[in-house]
């Protein structure tokens, strides 16, 4: 890539420092998120649960590019609430990633056995404790691969911030087009660079699944390199 | 907060214009995801090694990431390697092919739920390798995994906003110029957003419902 | 009929007390009502368990069938009957992992699911319930540890956050009761890494840290292996024999039926049709089911 020059790898660089923050934030967010709407859908209230699946509804049912024009444009001029790009970026992922996730949460409470809950309830633990103690405890490694789809799919959404003119990686691979003129190469580096960036994502998720699953008397089998679970995919409609 | 009813009247026709090409895009982008995650899923499954390995890294490549760059990767350099489309084509083969890495996975957790002696059975019967994917292997791992396509095209009716970046004037591209020609921004948009809304939820609740009748 | 306890479906159950009305179909509800207006408490007799009138229902399916019983102090009782005789449901009525549809529910002098508000009686906070519940310990038949916690913090999460004992004086008893239940030196491992058999003597220790009143033992051997059966029912009987915890357990172990009760209790289709000492019972039942029933499994 001699075209690049190293004023233009800055840029890049640069770039996917932002790329790396607004998927920090977002995912901080999208996980509050997941939890809150997750464990509100199981609730035992059918006005919370109303709610929380209002929520689902509507922010998987919308397109995040299309939330974040909205946050950017519309708020502002309808209701006077301007938010700095990146804060908006984050808003837009972190709720609709957030309710993705929120599936995620739900389903993995769900799957803990019904037993659990009944050794719970004779030992005369509030719900509470139920929930903090023996539910999300085993729930959790659970919810780590999907988890790691979610976080990939949410760093592949970033690059739509660039549109909004947030100097993340994919806004730097325009700029450094239009300086060379040169696309090939520009966009061959881009791509390889969130490939990167996915590939580590993914190796630290595995880490943290087989820390979970030890710390509640599970063995992972080591496996030689990490390879994400598939089989159950993250954007889609997901449903059960 | 300003709303302006006769904004969105006025938005409409357009609106209608841009629905129209969305839903263009994504019939066609998801006619070829079908097909090429088929395609890739079947290699990977039983095609030459040689060819095997490319494709897993290609599918596992294209997966992991984005879209958007991927399209500007295809309207950018496409031309530069003599081949030059038309912004709508670009925009499907890009959806068509990044989402066909994700029908390729469907695909194979639907053939590998056919149960073992259906393989042994065909081998039995004698029958060719082709006939044995296409009237015994596939016709049963397709229709497990129907839902699981359909939840993918709602996935992917969310991500055709993308396309206007390249150039396609769908219903985000119709909103955008809607607003910069008549400062109408809150309503274009809202409307624009409402319309996902208002597709992708009966759709979502149609692929349970036939998850509830396919997948038991 | 054994003097301790006293139950029936025939006779009236609790006969010569305030509660007149047990004549009529009305709603046990109702009549429990009048009653407490009187005495301004559940009518008691000493006992620790008692039902009055509970019916339990699943959709079209009668489980319990308007059901009567009492349970003194420091009994032993074994339930049995067919698969879906409503054994089981007993256990988890008391246990509140079901409600009753209709009648009531007194552990210690205390409705179960119930309050008394303004005289009326009213289904009860889950504050008033788990207050009551404290009296009692259940063992699963799957055991159902805590996967997440070794096999110390199981014995202790529930003394400590639910008690509100220290976590030493936790650690303490935690640690003789599992000396009792002889994994002493397992404190350390995960359930996971334990035989079916050292899971239940576990599980057993955590009902036991509770110091319930009662306890209710749920198929407990059920899901063994056939030579981990006799260690367990061999802790139960010592348990029996050595502790003044009263005991409702659900078994097809008829010999430790035998060896352990003060009462044995036959139900089918939601009813008791025959209850009485162990020696009467299985030396000499009188009622025709009893009889298929307990020459099909001894």
């Amino acid at each position: 890539m001699s075209e690049i020059s190293p004023g233009l790898w800055e840029l890049l660089l640069k770039g996917v420092w932002i790329t790396v923050q607004l998927t920090v934030y977002s995912a901080a967010l999208g996980a509050a998120v997941a939890f809150g709407v997750g464990l509100a859908r199981a609730h035992r209230l059918w006005i919370v649960r109303f709610v929380a699946g209002t929520y689902f509804e509507v922010f998987r049912g919308t397109s995040a590019l299309i939330l974040m024009f909205w946050i950017f444009f519309v708020l502002p001029l309808g209701f006077g609430w301007q938010l700095v790009p990146m804060w908006a970026a984050v808003l837009a992922l972190g709720l609709t990633y957030g309710a993705y996730g929120s599936e995620v949460v739900r389903g993995a409470v769900a799957a803990v056995a019904k037993g659990q809950r009944e050794a719970g309830i004779a030992l005369s633990f509030t719900p509470a404790q139920q929930l903090r103690k023996i539910v999300l405890p085993q729930a959790w490694p659970e919810m780590i691969p999907p988890f790691n789809n979610l976080l990939v799919e949410l760093l592949k959404g970033t690059a739509l911030v660039s549109i909004m003119g947030v100097a993340d990686i994919a806004f730097g691979a325009s700029l450094v087009r239009n300086a060379t003129g040169q696309s090939a190469p520009v966009y061959t580096v881009i791509l390889l660079m969130y490939f990167v960036l996915a590939a580590v994502l993914t190796r630290g998720m595995r880490v943290l699944e087989r820390r979970a699953k030890a710390g509640i008397g599970q063995k992972q089998p080591e496996r030689t390199f990490p390879r994400r679970s598939r089989e159950r995919v993250p954007v889609g409609g997901e449903s059960r | 907060m300003t709303w302006d009813w006769s904004a969105v009247a006025d938005f409409m026709p357009r609106f209608f214009e841009g629905l129209l090409v969305t839903l263009q895009a994504l019939v066609l982008g998801a006619l070829l995801a079908f097909a090429l995650g088929l395609v890739w899923a079947i290699v990977l499954r039983s095609g030459p090694k040689p060819v095997r390995w490319p494709v897993a890294a290609i599918t596992e490549f294209v997966r992991n990431t984005p879209l958007l760059v991927q399209l500007f990767f295809l309207y950018y350099v496409l031309p530069e390697w003599g081949i030059t489309l038309s912004a709508m084509v670009t925009g499907v083969i890009g959806l068509g092919l990044h989402y066909s890495t994700y029908t390729s996975e469907v695909y194979r957790a639907g053939i590998d739920g056919v149960p073992k002696g259906q393989w042994e059975a065909a081998t039995a019967l004698n029958l060719s390798r082709a006939r044995t994917w296409s009237s015994v292997i596939l016709p049963q791992a397709i229709r497990r995994v129907a839902p699981a396509l359909g939840n993918y095209v709602i996935a992917m009716l969310k991500d055709t906003p993308m396309i206007f970046v390249i150039g396609v004037m769908e219903m985000l591209g119709q909103a955008r110029q809607f607003a910069s020609e008549t400062f109408l921004t809150v309503e274009a948009f809202t409307v624009v957003g409402i319309a996902f809304i208002l597709i992708a939820y009966p759709a979502s609740v149609l692929m349970r419902a036939l998850e509830r009748r396919l997948v038991r | 009929m054994s003097a301790d306890s006293t139950l029936s479906k025939k006779s009236p159950p609790i006969a010569g007390t305030a509660s007149s009305g047990e004549t009529a179909a009305g709603s046990a509800t109702a009549q429990e009502t009048t009653a407490q207006e009187t005495t301004g408490a559940p009518v008691t007799q000493g006992e620790l368990i008692r039902f009055d009138h509970v019916t339990k229902r699943f959709g079209e399916n009668t489980v319990l069938d308007s059901l009567d019983f009492r349970v003194f102090p420091g009994k032993h009782v074994t339930l049995i009957g067919p698969s879906g005789s409503g054994k089981t449901t007993i256990l988890r009525l008391l246990m509140t992992l079901l409600k009753p549809d209709e009648g009531t529910i007194t552990v210690g002098g205390e409705y179960l699911n119930h309050e008394k508000k303004n005289g009326r009686l009213v289904p009860a906070s889950e504050k008033h319930i788990r207050e009551v519940r404290k009296n009692i310990g259940m063992v699963f038949q799957q055991f159902n540890l805590f996967p997440n916690m070794k096999v110390l913090r199981n014995v202790t999460e529930a003394p400590v956050q639910v008690l509100g004992l220290s976590r030493d004086e936790a650690d303490e008893r935690a640690r003789e009761l599992l000396e009792l239940v002889g994994l002493g030196d397992r404190c350390d491992a995960y359930p996971s890494q334990l035989s079916g058999g050292q899971q239940q003597r576990v599980a057993i220790a955590r009902a036991l840290a509770m110091r319930p009143k009662v306890l209710l033992l749920d198929e407990v051997t059920s899901a063994l292996d056939p030579e981990l059966v006799q260690g367990v029912l061999d802790l139960l009987r010592d348990i029996a024999h050595t502790t003044d915890v009263t005991m409702l357990c659900v078994t097809h172990e008829m010999g430790f039926a035998r060896d352990v009760s003060d009462c044995v209790m036959m139900f089918d289709q939601g009813k008791v049709i025959e209850f009485g000492h162990p020696d009467k019972m299985f030396s000499d039942p009188e009622n025709e089911r009893t009889k298929e029933f307990l020459s099909a499994v001894l």
